[in-house]
């Protein structure tokens, strides 16, 4: 299949999940499962690696900062709009397109498979409003709220190994990151997750709903739901940064 | 009543079925058999409309049914409960869940009259007791019991069967036959069965559809399937020497040779 093809396919998929809900107590239902599956679920990674990802900025930036004009709140600076503008969205997304992303394929994969969601169907259910539409909402309410909690903890990351290595002192770090903001960077950190939020959920869903075959297709296309959404993501960073920046 | 008419099927240029025309009668147990690749399950997979044909219509009781748009469809397919082959129980949720699903996507039922609903079904698929286990921790058997539960919550004018007896034991196959039997008899619904199973075919095939290479090759009932001169069919249905003996024991009783003293009900407990 080409790309044209995947992109007709994918197109019809997403048209398709506009349909008046067969019952909407239940879609809701479906939704807050989607938002604590994928939000929670997730919230342990997230906060692991934005934590490790803040520390070793302010190590590695301190590390390059060898002139003594430099003043040490520079670091703050440094690391707050790396964190904020590049590490909290965008590296975020890769390791959630990761975990959500081939969670998201298996399970449709799966059901596809094992003949789930033709019995949806044939009970009358739209299963792409169903069961796609509430993974996509649920993934662009929880990723930017974990963009969020990201940025935060990568930030407070920083801070910690900046005063546990003794490179800057807490007080020189807050003063830095109050210096120079620019509230559009945060704007624009948002702009990310929603686009990346919309990638790692309706790719995987097209992936995993599409599936043909058995156990060995649901774990190829889980891998290329995760392969082209990765890719997807860093090419529309650079998109987006090109554009808005 | 559902009726097939001039059904034609293809995927990627090749034909899968070929202009295939039948009659599905209510309250009788339609089975279409044949082969691996003989187009049966396309064939069902046309009927209930998870596969669109390329021509030809089906008709459920005067509504055309190729022909309605997606309300229409989505209202009918209400009227339709199916068992796949595997089943297709939702593994996230319990016996009781799965049985539930339909009530509480389309129903306004009170939670109290949902339970007693579920309960019912439950108790007449002989599953009580099985409530609250997941599909992971129950047998075969009972998988497709809770499987017609759940397709009979609704109480549908129409049951398709695919394959309910693959991967089952002789003796479970025969309790899901006559379960299905049963449920046809009792709520006078149109059932059609996709089977491989000779069994089934003599016990519960009041129509027979035998399909040979997207075609229809023959129609009966399970008596006169034993009288078929048909050569495909007899070495489709009788292929071993044990089943060959049957059909000969089978025809020795029709006529009134021998004494038929079966009695269905001693070999299932027995």
């Amino acid at each position: 299949m080409n790309f044209f093809t995947h992109l007709g396919r994918f197109i019809l998929m997403v048209k398709g999940m506009f349909s008046k809900p067969e019952n909407l107590k239940m879609y809701w239902k479906e939704l807050m499962h989607q938002c604590s599956e994928l939000g929670i679920g997730s919230l342990g990674i997230v906060a692991i690696i934005s934590v490790f990802i803040g520390a070793v900025s302010t190590v590695q930036t301190a590390y390059q900062l060898v002139s003594p004009l430099i003043p040490k709140s520079t670091i703050a600076q440094i690391v707050r709009d790396t964190v904020i503008l590049e590490f909290a969205p965008t590296l975020t997304c890769i390791v959630l397109a990761g975990v959500v992303g081939s969670k998201i394929a298996s399970e449709l994969g799966n059901m596809r498979v094992s003949e789930q969601i033709d019995a949806l169907e044939i009970m009358g259910i739209n299963t792409k409003a169903y069961l796609v539409l509430p993974k996509i909402l649920a993934s662009l309410i929880v990723i930017p709220m974990l963009v969020v909690v990201a940025a935060v903890l990568g930030i407070w990351g920083g801070r910690f190994a900046g005063s546990a290595a003794g490179i800057v002192s807490a007080e020189t770090f807050d003063k830095g990151l109050l210096m120079g903001w620019m509230p559009f960077n945060a704007t624009f950190a948002l702009i990310k997750a929603y686009t990346f939020a919309f990638i790692i959920s309706s790719i995987p869903a097209y992936y995993g709903y599409h599936v043909e075959g058995g156990a060995l297709e649901i774990g190829r296309s889980s891998t290329q739901a995760v392969v082209t959404s990765c890719i997807m993501i860093l090419f529309s960073d650079y998109l987006l940064a090109a554009l808005l920046l | 009543m559902i009726e097939v008419r001039n059904i034609k099927k293809g995927f990627n240029g090749k034909t899968v079925i070929d202009d295939v025309s039948a009659v599905f009668e209510t309250g009788k147990c339609n089975l279409i058999i044949g082969s691996s690749g003989s187009g049966k399950t396309v064939l069902m997979k046309c009927v209930v409309g998870l596969f669109e044909p390329d021509s030809g219509e089906i008709v459920y009781d005067d509504m055309n049914f190729t022909g309605m748009n997606d309300r229409d469809r989505k209202e009918m397919r209400q009227k339709i409960g199916m068992l796949f082959q595997g089943s297709a129980l939702f593994d996230s949720m319990t016996v009781e869940e799965n049985v539930n699903f339909p009530l509480d996507m389309f129903t306004h039922m009170s939670y109290k009259d949902k339970r007693k609903r579920v309960k019912e079904v439950l108790n007449r698929v002989n599953l009580d007791g099985a409530e609250k286990k997941y599909p992971a921790e129950i047998s075969g058997g009972m998988k497709k019991r809770v499987g017609i539960a759940r397709a009979l919550v609704l109480n549908p004018k129409y049951l398709f069967c695919d394959e309910p007896n693959s991967g089952l034991d002789p003796q479970t196959s025969l309790v899901i036959d006559k379960l299905i039997k049963e449920l046809t008899d009792e709520f006078n619904i149109t059932t059609v069965i996709n089977t491989h199973d000779m069994n089934s075919v003599m016990e519960i095939g009041d129509h027979i559809i035998y399909m040979y290479q997207g075609l229809k090759e023959w129609e009966g009932s399970n008596t006169e399937i034993i009288f078929s001169k048909n050569d495909r069919l007899n070495k489709f249905i009788f292929a071993s020497n044990f089943l060959q003996d049957a059909k000969d024991m089978r025809m020795l009783e029709m006529k009134g040779k021998i004494d038929n003293d079966r009695d269905m009900d001693k070999l299932l407990n027995s």
